[in-house]
């Protein structure tokens, strides 16, 4: 049980890097393969900042800040210096590699000992039942700490997604949608679809480098390899959440794209609960990714309904 | 500013694409000519005579090599794409240009809308605004009032220019441009967006820039007609010439340009045969 709840955590924190990767692949058609920097960015900024001693918000805050500045050099090298959009995001992705560890130091920081945003979240758990420390549901012995972490998390995410959703039935939102669905068009309204892509990348990644930042802060540590095989885990979920939700409004794909994050974390979990070498996982995860990505096929072959169908 | 005063004023536009090579094409060698506010001007010419060309190069869609273009006396050659379009409504020859495929109708109009204001955090689409959209969508008369939630993707290309035409008319552009813009549709079709266009210019008195291959809309709209050969402005007909003018007159003048290009080279052949 405690594993099922352990993966639902990793799940929501991965989902930011979901609704990330949904952004730039599927709002822009864009294949950003900075993920695997700025993620890691963002987890080296946080644990660099929690290390010296600064608040855990502003350390979440700047890993933030971080993904979302190499989200803007990718679109910079791509709107303004005309880059192929593979190459620009595998540019930055490698700069961030040495960034990564200039920023840390060295290659791992530990944060086991330090406060983070998890500690808060232990904090108010003793100060809500002050008296147990387990909870027993359905028969399973569950850490209350893990509980609560998990309905923090919860309510973070659903409120990460529902302002995602806002920003994009906007003015500004719609307009930088248009801008990955058609340029001419929106350029002829008069948008500037340059600096439209360096924003949505910048949102993009912004997500994912607070995706890492949290990663960091609840695995307890940030680490400059943790960054490899993200963008297809991203994807995997992406596609996931398409998989169940068949839909245009942006609403509801974000929410698919959350769900499927989760949905994929507990998959790999019980994968490695049945005894899977975890020195498959990459392999697992990109066979997984391969059959996600013939899912929607099959989908339709067999004419399996999704949860949400409004696809008109 | 009273109809009449030049808007538009393109003094000696040249463009050459892909200089230096194999594929060097002319298309623009030094135009000339002014537009007067509420005039609408066709564009007619052979196949790559330039007339698309022109009106990208108004546009915007690339810079021109020579030349200037002035719209209301101010210098625009210069000018980013995105920001000229502030001032121009454009409605292009493929239907899938001109709007956005995979969102809503309601969703492109409310982009339409928004243009030259300030694109904020606001909500996109608010009740206000969608009833405003389907109160003028109802004049279309395409049945489209019903189907505010439609991703534009799933309409005809009829509608879609409709649409387009529509979105870009919807804040009073200083200049319409219009590229073939009923090229791609079936006849029937483009006669119902021939008459949108002129219930649309008539209406606002916009001053409009169309591009056709369509003789028969060269006569029957417009108060001038533009020819372009070989990226020259070869005849420049105007509103009372017109006024009389047969479809028939139209195709000789193109006879008188093709059969000149036919002379140029042959004389080109017999003079190097003379004399080299």
């Amino acid at each position: 049980m405690s594993l099922l709840i352990g993966s639902l955590i990793i799940g929501l924190i991965l989902s930011l890097l979901a609704m990330g990767v949904f952004i730039s692949f599927r709002i822009f058609n864009f294949p950003d393969i900075t993920v695997e920097g700025s993620i890691t960015f963002g987890a080296a900024i946080t644990a660099a900042v929690i290390q010296l001693d600064l608040h855990p918000l502003l350390a979440t805050f700047l890993g933030f800040t971080g993904g979302f500045l190499a989200g803007m050099t990718t679109g910079v090298l791509h709107a303004k210096f005309k880059i192929n959009s593979l190459l620009a995001g595998i540019l930055v992705m490698t700069a961030l590699y040495s960034v990564n560890l200039h920023v840390m130091g060295k290659s791992n920081i530990p944060l086991l000992t330090q406060t983070t945003l998890f500690t808060y979240v232990e904090t108010l758990t003793r100060s809500v039942f002050p008296d147990s420390e387990t909870v027993s549901l359905a028969g399973w012995n569950v850490q209350l700490r893990d509980l609560m972490t998990m309905v923090v998390l919860l309510i973070a995410i659903a409120l990460a997604g529902s302002i995602l959703r806002w920003f994009f039935r906007s003015h500004f939102g719609t307009a930088m949608r248009a801008t990955g669905n058609n340029q001419n068009m929106i350029r002829a309204l008069g948008v500037n679809t340059d600096w439209m892509i360096i924003l949505g990348l910048g949102l993009a990644n912004g997500m994912i480098g607070l995706s890492g930042s949290l990663l960091a802060q609840y695995q307890g540590f940030a680490d400059a390899q943790m960054g490899i095989g993200m963008l297809v885990w991203g994807l995997a979920s992406v596609i996931i959440g398409e998989a169940l939700i068949n839909t245009r409004s942006v609403g509801l794909l974000i929410a698919g794209a959350i769900m499927g994050s989760v949905f994929f974390r507990i998959l790999v979990a019980i994968a490695l609960r049945l005894g899977m070498n975890p020195n498959d996982l990459k392999l697992i995860t990109a066979l997984f990714v391969l059959a996600a990505l013939v899912l929607p096929s099959l989908v339709k072959r067999f004419n399996i309904k999704p949860l949400v169908n409004d696809n008109r | 500013m009273t109809t009449g005063d030049p808007i538009l004023q393109i003094i000696d536009l040249q463009k050459t694409f892909h200089p230096g090579t194999p594929n060097e094409v002319k298309a623009l060698q030094g135009v000339s000519c002014e537009v007067r506010n509420g005039s609408f001007v066709i564009l007619v010419g052979t196949n790559g005579s330039g007339k698309s060309t022109l009106l990208n190069a108004v546009a915007g869609a690339f810079l021109p090599d020579a030349g200037k273009i002035l719209l209301n006396r101010t210098d625009i050659t210069r000018k980013k794409e995105h920001e000229r379009a502030l001032h121009f409504g454009r409605v292009f020859q493929n239907p899938f240009s001109g709007t956005a495929p995979d969102m809503t109708i309601a969703e492109n109009l409310a982009l339409a809308a928004r243009k030259g204001s300030f694109r904020g955090l606001g909500m996109a689409l608010t009740s206000r605004s969608i009833t405003a959209f389907r109160e003028r969508i109802k004049t279309l008369n395409m049945g489209m009032e019903d189907r505010l939630d439609t991703p534009i993707g799933k309409l005809s290309g009829g509608q879609r220019q409709a649409l387009t035409l529509l979105m870009a008319s919807w804040v009073k552009p200083e200049i319409l441009l219009l590229d073939e813009h009923t090229a791609a549709l079936d006849p029937k079709t483009a006669a119902k967006v021939v008459q949108l266009t002129r219930e649309i210019v008539e209406k606002d008195q916009l001053t409009t820039l169309m591009v056709t291959h369509s003789m028969q809309q060269a006569i029957h709209l417009g108060d001038r007609i533009l020819m372009l050969h070989q990226g020259r402005i070869v005849k420049d007909i105007s509103a009372d010439e017109k006024k009389n003018l047969k479809i028939r007159d139209l195709m000789d003048f193109f006879d008188e340009v093709r059969r000149k290009d036919l002379i140029d080279p042959a004389m080109a052949e017999m003079l190097r045969q003379n004399y080299v």
